[in-house]
């Protein structure tokens, strides 16, 4: 066990790509946490997908002996959070478990938007903050300038900001000190009865659930009978370890101690985050405030390409599911799609991440469809329908009103490109709140329908701005709207993968847009094709997809049969990954590619 | 049922390389006749070893330009084939020839060594397009060839292409009128085909191949072909080829009837049923290789395969309905598309046999992949 007063407990947050996890690398190594030839790079990255896509998803935790110049040697636990805004949720809730930030800002690129959104919540969790200007070795840098970005604003002094090179390492031993002296203390009692916050948890295929833990009051002690006071669950405690990054056995933690526990327990769901961790004899009275688990705000269908691969897709979902809580998953049937799931999704990189995996860990072919949110459908009798589905939407006659979720988008863009996100926002029914200027940028907040942002929001975003704006937002609660099912017809018949919900107001123009973009994505057929958008009973956009009228190879003599032969088993496997509506054969990318909107 | 042998023989050179086509066919500075001679009859000899004796139906002699064999080479050819198997009193002996003064002047021994079907590319009776077409002969020159070719053989057939760049319908009908005067019994109308790999299929790929037809002006002047050919009395026999009743091609019939061919010089295919199976053959298509394969090793062929009873079905199927008589419905008794495609009036059904109809004939690939795919 540690003394309180030798211990710092921080996070790193930064905007994705500032040097987060580069900092990180640099800390346990000029720390000598692990040895030189354990290294490699964002070591606390360990998912294939992170380092792949260069973002942490979940938060990971580091142990490290740091000997200050004052002569004493500190305990510092890092936690690294996610960069990304789909896993904002998971940053505000390991940011309780700590009490400092380091607020790492690229000093050749400036404040960006997660900057803001993490600082931010930072200030709530009554953090220490000290500012880090990283990648002081680019010519690019401008020290100056971003301090000046950091005050006006965030709104915190930058005046004793650490300027340091996170790939250098210039400047960490710097950092390192003001860590211990700038940072505060844990506080907690020793002898108090057992008081632990369950910060996170996740499976390890060999050692199953692995709960991350942050002792608050009393000490943990390998073989102790504890109790989860939320779920009341009671375990014993079969391995007590801190990460340095890999295990290490820890006999006891004390207050302010970070470590991992193990305790038989099969699944991540079993756990939830928040919940306070004590002792099944001497509990302690007042359980921590806990924190509400995260909710999936994305939907989506998904399908096997091969409908023979449904099993494996359960399979699959079901191992993902163990140790992803915030990810969920309820069977669904389409009768253009066969069987398939309706899963959830913390945002749209969320539901990238696990399509991603499906697709490579298990090697099962996917088709996506159109996300959707969670609409409130309020009915004539009173009751609320939590819709994830459009195809669900109850007949609308007993409809009172549907309302929606918002956001609050808050971006930072350079002046010239501000017009452009105006519109974007405007386009997708935003409501501006805020803009003020933080030098030659703008800081715009908007309030968004969350619908609107969920599918290609940021990739229009980018574009519009050629990457130079940045975007995070928050959830805003419900706002009733006029919202309608739009359903697409192909051929005459509706198409239930490929309905939506929409605003009134714009229903012509996304049901025109994706008319067109499907009659370029369905290939011709020997008949003419009418692609229409309809809401209820009325049409109100329409393609027709002309018949083929020639198709046919001119010269076939003897020796073309094998070339021809090859041809067909070509056309064979393209055919196989085509879905069949009535007599229309629809490629699998049509159901995502739909909905993309060029603008 | 023994419907006979049909014999292909490649002859793989030409005078120059047209830029449309994607045929076997190179341009060689000098060949050595008499080495090429000795290896067809090898591998005459070869392929009588492997199928046994059969009732020889058909040659064909195919490019390539086969008008720039020795006529020499042709009648030994000929002869062998003859001597190899049991010749039908009625058979048929096809050679391709292009339309140049020099290649005319040979018609007459190629009659002697017993070729008695000509086939001439003509390919355009517009001396422009045939420039266009990196043809080198004048129309003129071409009708010259086609008139000792009549007086020469006893059936006579030409190849014209159409669709080419920036041929408007009239005067599409206007030329082919003037071919229908011209046409003894038997006649072979390609559409354009732009074939990657070639001259034309690069600079297509490179935007720089303008004024081809659209779907739309393709499909008229395919549909202008069928209803002038019937009218002339040559109606389509495949979708390609027409000819007045009894005048088809019979060699060209083995393919599309799925019936047994040898074939042999480079990149020569064949199909033999041989005690009961479907054997696919394969020549060395490199015309060096395949001589030197004949040479050193007694053996043109590169590969040798059995054809799966499944995928006998499926080859007679897409050679078969290429036909305007269609294929035996049996063999499409396992495929319950065929009733939707009946309903869209692309197919039909005729006293045993299914066939494409007027609608249907310009949309065959698209049915085939319905079908098969
Ligand atoms: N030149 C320079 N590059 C850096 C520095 N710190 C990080 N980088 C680079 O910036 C990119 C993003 O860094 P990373 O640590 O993955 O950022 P994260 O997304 O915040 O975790 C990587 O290519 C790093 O190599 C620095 O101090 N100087
Ligand atoms: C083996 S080729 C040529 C025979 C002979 N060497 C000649 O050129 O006259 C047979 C026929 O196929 C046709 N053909 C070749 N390439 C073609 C293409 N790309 N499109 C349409 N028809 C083509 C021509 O009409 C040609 O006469
Ligand atoms: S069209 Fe005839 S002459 Fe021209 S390259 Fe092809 S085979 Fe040779
Ligand atoms: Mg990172």
């Amino acid at each position: 066990m540690t003394d309180l007063s030798h211990i710092r407990n921080f996070s790193i947050v930064a905007h994705i790509d500032h040097g987060k996890s580069t900092l990180a690398d640099r800390l346990i190594q000029m720390t000598g946490t692990m040895a030189e030839r354990d290294m490699k790079e964002q070591v606390l990255d360990a998912m294939d997908i992170e380092r792949e896509r260069g973002i942490t998803i979940k938060a990971n935790t580091v142990r490290i002996e740091y000997p200050a110049t004052d002569g004493q040697t500190y305990i510092l636990n890092l936690i690294d959070t996610p960069g990304h805004v789909d896993f904002g949720y998971e940053v505000s809730r390991s940011m309780q478990a700590v009490e400092g930030s380091l607020l790492v800002v690229d000093a050749s690129q400036g404040v960006e938007a997660q900057t803001l959104a993490n600082a931010y919540q930072a200030i709530d969790a009554d953090h220490e903050i000290v500012p880090v200007l990283n990648k002081i070795d680019l010519p690019a840098s401008d020290t100056g300038r971003v301090s000046t970005q950091i005050e006006e604003v965030i709104g915190i002094d930058a005046t004793d900001a650490i300027q340091i090179s996170a790939k250098t390492g210039e400047g960490v031993p710097e950092l390192l000190e003001a860590i211990v002296r700038r940072l505060p203390a844990p506080r907690g009692d020793a002898d108090a009865p057992l008081k632990a916050m369950l910060v996170d948890s996740r499976y390890d295929p060999y050692l199953g659930v692995v709960v991350m833990i942050r002792v608050v009051d009393g000490k943990i002690r390998k073989g102790d009978q504890i109790v989860m006071m939320q779920t009341g669950a009671r375990y014993r405690i079969d391995r007590l370890a801190v990460l340095k990054p890999e295990m290490a056995d820890a006999a006891e933690l004390g207050p302010g101690e970070i470590g991992v526990l193990t305790a038989s327990i099969k699944q991540v769901r079993d756990t939830r985050v928040g919940d306070t961790i004590t002792h099944e004899r001497n509990p302690t009275r007042e359980p921590l405030s806990g924190f509400k688990p995260s909710q999936p705000v994305v939907f989506c269908g998904l399908f096997p390409v091969d409908n023979g691969e449904f099993e494996a897709l359960r399979d699959a979902i079901g191992k993902l599911a163990l140790n992803d809580a915030s990810f969920t998953s309820e069977m669904e049937t389409s009768a253009a799609l066969g069987f398939g799931f309706r899963c959830g999704f913390l945002g749209l990189l969320h539901l990238e991440v696990v399509r991603d995996r499906i697709e490579r860990e298990y090697d099962i072919e996917l088709i996506t469809t159109a996300p959707s949110v969670i609409y409130h459908v309020h009915m004539r009798d009173g009751s609320m329908l939590e819709l994830h589905n459009p195809a669900d939407m109850p007949d609308p006659a007993n409809i009172d009103h549907v309302g929606e979720p918002r956001i609050r988008a808050t971006i930072l863009v350079p002046d010239d490109y501000l017009g452009d996100v105006l519109k974007l926002c405007h386009d997708r029914r935003g409501v501006q709140e805020e803009l003020s200027y933080a030098g030659s940028r703008a800081v715009v907040t908007y309030d968004l329908p969350l619908n609107e942002v969920v599918f290609d929001f940021h990739d229009r975003l980018k574009s519009v701005t050629k990457g130079y704006a940045s975007f995070d937002y928050q959830l805003a609660g419900y706002q009733m709207d006029h919202l309608v099912k739009m359903q697409v017809l192909v051929n005459e018949e509706p198409v239930d993968a490929l309905s939506m919900m929409v605003h009134r107001d714009r229903a012509e123009a996304r049901g025109r847009a994706m008319c067109e973009k499907l009659k370029e994505l369905i290939p011709r057929h020997m008949f003419k094709i009418p692609i229409q958008a309809a809401i209820g009973g009325r049409i109100i956009a329409r393609e027709t997809l002309s018949a083929l009228r020639k198709d046919v190879t001119a010269k076939c003599y003897g020796g073309d049969a094998t070339r021809k032969r090859k041809l067909l088993d070509k056309q064979k496997a393209g055919k196989r990954k085509m879905r069949q509506f009535g007599k229309v054969d629809i490629p699998q990318e049509a159901f995502i590619d739909a909905l993309k909107m060029g603008e | 049922m023994d419907r006979g042998l049909g014999l292909y023989v490649h002859w793989p050179f030409c005078q120059a390389k047209c830029p449309y086509c994607d045929f076997n066919s190179h341009v060689a500075a000098s060949v050595d006749q008499s080495r090429w001679q000795e290896a067809f009859l090898n591998e005459i000899a070869r392929v009588r070893e492997d199928v046994g004796p059969r009732k020889l139906s058909s040659m064909f002699f195919g490019g390539g330009t086969p008008s720039l064999m020795a006529a020499e080479t042709v009648a030994r050819t000929i002869e062998a084939a003859k001597d190899a198997w049991t010749p039908a009193d009625d058979i048929e002996i096809t050679l391709e020839a292009n339309p140049t003064s020099v290649e005319a002047d040979r018609f007459r021994s190629y009659a002697k060594a017993g070729v008695n079907r000509l086939s001439l590319g003509i390919q355009s009776l517009r001396d422009s397009d045939l420039i266009a077409l990196g043809r080198l002969h004048t129309a003129v020159e071409a009708v010259a060839a086609y008139d000792i070719a009549r007086s020469t053989f006893p059936r006579v057939s030409f190849d014209l292409i159409y669709a080419r760049q920036n041929q408007a319908a009239a005067e599409w009908e206007t030329e082919l009128s003037e071919a229908l005067e011209l046409a003894a019994d038997h006649v072979s109308l390609y559409q354009l085909t732009i074939e990657p790999g070639t001259a034309f299929g690069d600079r297509h790929a490179a935007g720089r191949l303008q004024g081809l037809p659209d779907e739309n002006h393709s499909l008229d002047m395919f549909n202008i072909t069928q209803d002038m050919t019937e009218a002339a009395g040559l109606p389509a026999y495949e979708v390609s080829n027409h000819a007045r009743p009894g005048q088809e091609s019979r060699h060209n019939l083995v393919y599309w009837r799925s019936g047994n061919w040898a074939g042999i010089g480079p990149g020569a295919h064949g199909r033999l049923t041989v005690n009961g199976l479907r054997i696919a053959t394969e020549c060395h298509s490199m015309p060096a290789s395949w001589l030197d394969a004949v040479e050193s090793t007694g053996n043109g062929y590169s590969r040798q395969y059995v054809v799966s009873e499944d995928d006998a079905r499926i080859e007679a199927v897409m050679a078969g309905l290429r036909l305007a008589e269609g294929v035996p419905a049996y063999l499409l008794a396992e495929y319950n598309n065929i009733n939707r495609l009946m309903d869209f009036g692309l197919l039909e059904h005729v006293s045993g046999f299914v066939r494409t109809t007027r609608l249907g004939r310009p949309l065959l690939d698209a049915i085939l992949r319905e079908i098969l795919a």
